[in-house]
């Protein structure tokens, strides 16, 4: 029997303001352990919690970002529950009014574009990070509690391993063009919980669904739903139930292990936070909001295939807004965008990936594509100036003419060339004439080599086709 | 000379007539503290810190400078506010060792005003009670009766003005926490308008109820100390941004014209003869001079009592699961595992009420019950927040009694909580619709109990309560 899988995801995404949720404390991964605490965080008696206006700015931007409806009215509610990394022992959250709802994301898998609607995205706040020791012993870090996250969940409308990486890929990439986080799968700014069930093929009946946590990359996504899907499928065929239960995804073994039963599932008894009030949020904020928001990757990405770039090429390019950015400030300068496009996709982009920086700035990489485009030096020449440029900082110009690759392009000079070429290939030259057009080919290659790569290639051709009549 | 019956206004005179210096008063407080050793109305005393503090502010003094009217005054804290290097114990075990790193808003707003803060008060564990019996420390005594409770859960701040052990208190009022024991121990207690003052660095019980309040010897007072304690406070949202008041100039010395209205539900069973002819009396004083009596009702007043165990149970619960004992606080060796640890830590830690609450307050927020009773007692508040509205419309104050009858005797309702909660039924509508309450002293039982009576105004009506308190306090003994 063919089956068909149900995903629904629910991601958590830290966001990356200067100060935490619900206090002044600084947020910043990576400080010395409990170094960002203070009363508030720290849940000590008598503590109360005020909430960050960024914070809330920060996630109603996301909500904009995939199209969200914007509750002019949000609360927020405690989700009590005990564990030590969670210091007042509840979770300031939301859950009957979030700050958004309704949006969707795009995604493209296989050439296909898909929709996947989004039910909601609210604010609450980080916990804190449990660390054992390695000899028995838990200590705890509290720099993270109360780190603003926004909670971001999914219609189950997921249905193979591959949309929900390329659902993620776009999610992360529109995240990060709002900059409101880094969106960090391995420091953990960025957590997917994946609730997964299968049922027989085109059935309307949905399936028991269980839900994955501890994934901490996309190829761990990946790798757990198709572990998942194809273990539920196993039981069903087996005529074994599927129980509604979390399991816990090892990367380590490819496994996933039971954490707790729907039976010992946790009343969060929620209510409104009494400390907080309901925050309302006018349409003229939301729309400010709106107009503070970047050109996000749909956008630019239709803008670039209506330039004439492929959807791939558009793709690669709207991966980061560094990217883009780049292209589109390089394109004021010269407005050739597949000649822009083709070289930093295959030259910026890799030395990218081995330097991680990127060494020329789009002033100085238009310069060099100016030369190219008017021919003063040809496309490979181009590439190994690009190089040079890379390695050394120095400008275009200096390098074309260090390197002596500028294009030689004086009649006269060139005439002697073709000439000496005629002369010495005469074989060529009669089968040319013979009707073989290619043999021309083999002559221009002459001139060339002749020429230490300096001729202008478009030239020549010409030159050789008016001498051979 | 013995200053220490004297009220704050008055030794402040003295103070500045240079008759009297901080140190002075301060040893004479410390000294009463230890006479009245046995009343338990105190768990620490700060005895070397107040000292210093009270030689610091005459240094002031001395030195011409102008200081606010609390300053070198000696005062003590309820044992739920935090005040720097020193312990928040709530009167319970979980918190007997815990030293707070950080003071309140309050008490940074008493440190500024170089108030000498001479220790802190016994009280219900955790603001839980309403008789200072659900101590971790053992019960305070009502000063004006050792064998009788001092009301609660602010019962050693009230039993410690009472007995001259500092010229004020700081107590907290989530369901009449303040005014409840300023009556049994015939002093004046205000719980202020939800808001007014900052909760910030309280131990929270109910965090949509709670308010830190005075207890204090006189109205004026009580006025005093409410120009310190109250402000805006960054640090809570639910504090209200308002114009600074002087409460000092509240006073008219006059009543005439203004409406006062008795609330008929009040006078209902269970309220003590005694106590409700005391408030007929005082009714008859206000008739005479001036002030226009209306009867009125709030249909909904006898069921708040249940409504307010709902909400703040509720809150509790959340607000107590902090206490874990894995970050500070009780906790005991070697748990089994992590399950183990929280629950004999909380069962260890915790004491009696403050469990019954916890349980309630979980029963009531959990799924299946959400609905029928936390839902359903948001409703009631908001039903009762209209009546009171309704009555202010036709009315200036209302008066009542503070607490059905005068102190009962220590043990007398241990065993029963549900009849204990019944000495909260007048006060605990007042949190619940976020006023403002004063409960000044309006005689005394046959059994020589004080009695007090209540004045309830609508939000931020405080100084028209200082005045009609007032008005009572310093003519009612002189007609």
């Amino acid at each position: 029997m063919n089956y068909d899988t149900v995903i629904g995801l629910e991601v958590h995404c830290e966001l990356k303001t200067q100060t935490k949720c619900f206090c002044g404390c600084r947020n910043n991964f990576g400080d010395q352990p409990n170094s960002n605490t203070c009363p508030v965080c720290l849940g000590l008696p008598g503590a109360l919690p005020v909430l960050n206006k960024t914070a809330v700015e920060y996630a109603i931007k996301a909500g904009l970002a995939f199209g969200c409806t914007i509750n002019n009215e949000t609360v927020f509610e405690r989700k009590n529950y005990f564990y030590p990394d969670l210091s007042k022992a509840y979770q300031i959250s939301q859950l009957e009014k979030p700050l958004c709802v309704n949006g969707i994301v795009e995604i493209n898998v296989n050439g296909k574009t898909k929709q996947i609607r989004l039910n909601r995205i609210h604010l609450e706040e980080d916990a804190g990070k449990l660390i054992h020791d390695g000899i028995g012993g838990t200590v705890v870090d509290y720099n993270r509690g109360g780190v603003p996250l926004i909670e971001i969940v999914t219609e189950p409308d997921i249905s193979s391993a591959d949309e929900a990486v390329a659902f993620l890929e776009a999610l992360k990439s529109t995240i990060a063009y709002t900059g409101i986080s880094d969106v960090k799968m391995e420091e953990g700014s960025l957590r997917c919980d994946v609730n997964l069930s299968v049922k027989p093929a085109g059935s309307d009946q949905l399936g028991t669904r269980t839900e994955m946590k501890n994934l901490n990359s996309f190829k761990a996504v990946y790798r757990a739903i198709n572990y998942e899907q194809k273990r539920q499928i196993e039981e069903i065929e087996d005529g074994h139930k599927i129980v509604q239960e979390t399991l816990r995804w090892d990367d380590s073994i490819g496994e996933s292990r039971s954490m707790r039963s729907k039976e010992d599932s946790q009343d969060y008894r929620y209510f409104p936070d009494p400390d907080l009030l309901p925050v309302y949020i006018s349409p003229q904020q939301v729309l400010d909001l709106k107009n503070s928001l970047p050109k996000l990757p749909n956008v630019l990405k239709a803008e670039y295939m209506e330039m004439g770039l492929s959807n791939y090429d558009a793709s690669l390019l709207t991966e980061t807004k560094q990217i883009s950015d780049y292209f589109t400030e390089v394109l004021t300068q010269i407005n050739q965008p597949k000649l822009v496009a083709n070289f930093i996709i295959n030259e910026t982009l890799r030395k990218l990936k081995e330097d991680g920086e990127n060494k020329i700035s789009a002033n100085d990489l238009s310069k060099l594509l100016v030369l190219v485009d008017k021919k003063e030096i040809s496309t490979t020449a181009g590439k190994q100036v690009f190089e040079a440029m890379w390695n050394t900082g120095e400008s275009a110009e200096s390098l074309v003419e260090k390197l002596g690759l500028k294009q030689m392009n004086n009649d006269d000079e060139l005439k002697t060339m073709v000439e000496s070429a005629i002369t010495a290939n005469p074989q060529s030259v009669a089968d040319y004439k013979g009707g073989k057009t290619s043999a021309i080919g083999f002559l221009v290659g002459q001139v060339m080599k002749a020429s230490k790569g300096k001729a202008n290639p478009q030239k020549v051709n010409e030159m050789l086709k008016e001498l051979l009549g | 000379m013995d200053y220490t019956q004297l009220s704050i206004l008055e030794v402040a005179k003295l103070l500045r007539e240079g008759k009297v210096t901080s140190l002075e008063l301060t040893k004479q407080a410390l000294q009463m503290a230890k006479e009245k050793e046995s009343f338990n109305a105190l768990t620490q005393v700060f005895e070397e810190d107040a000292l210093k503090q009270a030689a610091l502010v005459d240094e002031m003094f001395k030195s011409g400078k102008e200081l606010p009217l609390l300053a070198g005054v000696p005062i003590t804290i309820k044992d739920n506010i935090n005040l720097t290097g020193k312990k928040t114990t709530c009167s319970s075990k979980f918190l007997s060792t815990y030293v707070s790193p950080y003071d309140a808003t309050i008490v940074k707003n008493l440190k500024s005003s170089y108030a000498i803060i001479i220790g802190k008060n016994n009280m219900d564990e955790f603001a839980m009670g309403s008789t200072t019996e659900n101590s971790a420390f053992g019960p305070t005594l009502n000063p004006r009766n050792p064998q009788y409770i001092p009301g609660g859960s602010s019962g050693g701040s009230a039993a410690a003005v009472a007995a001259n052990i500092g010229y004020a208190s700081v107590g907290t009022d989530t369901g009449g926490s303040v005014r409840q024991p300023s009556a049994m121990c015939g002093v004046v207690g205000l719980k202020p308008t939800y808001g007014l003052v900052s909760r910030y660095g309280i131990v929270a019980f109910a965090s949509s109820l709670d308010q830190a309040g005075p207890v204090t010897k006189t109205v004026k007072d009580s006025a005093l100390m409410l120009n310190v304690l109250s402000c805006h406070d960054e640090m809570e949202e639910t504090s209200v941004k308002r114009d600074k008041i002087d409460y000092m100039q509240s006073f008219t010395g006059s009543v005439k014209g203004i409406k006062i209205a008795l609330i008929k539900e009040c006078f209902g069973d269970g309220l003590d003869e005694e106590v409700k002819q005391k408030i007929m009396d005082a009714k008859s004083f206000y008739e005479s001079q001036g002030a226009e009596i209306i009867e009125l009702s709030i249909p909904v007043f006898n069921d708040i009592l249940a409504c307010y165990y709902i909400l703040s149970s509720a809150e509790a619960a959340s607000n107590l699961s902090r206490f874990d004992g894995v970050k500070y606080g009780f906790s005991i060796e070697n748990p089994k595992n992590l399950n183990d640890l929280y629950l004999q830590n909380r069962s260890k830690g915790f004491g009696k009420e403050v469990k019954r609450r916890i349980m309630l307050g979980n029963y009531v927020l959990s799924s299946g019950y959400y609905d029928a009773y936390y839902k359903k007692a948001k409703k009631v508040q908001k039903k009762l927040v209209k009546q009171f509205a309704e009555v202010f419309k036709l009315c200036d104050v209302i008066l009542m009694p503070t607490a059905p009858t005068p102190a009962f005797k220590i043990g007398e309702k241990v065993g029963d909580p549900l009849s204990m909660y019944l000495s909260d039924i007048y006060t605990v509508p007042v949190n619940i619709a976020e006023l403002p309450a004063i409960s000044v002293p309006c005689g005394v039982s046959k059994n020589g109990l004080p009695i007090g009576m209540q004045l309830i105004g609508s939000k931020f009506s405080e100084t028209t309560l200082f005045n009609v308190a007032d008005v009572f306090e310093t003519q009612k003994e002189a007609k």
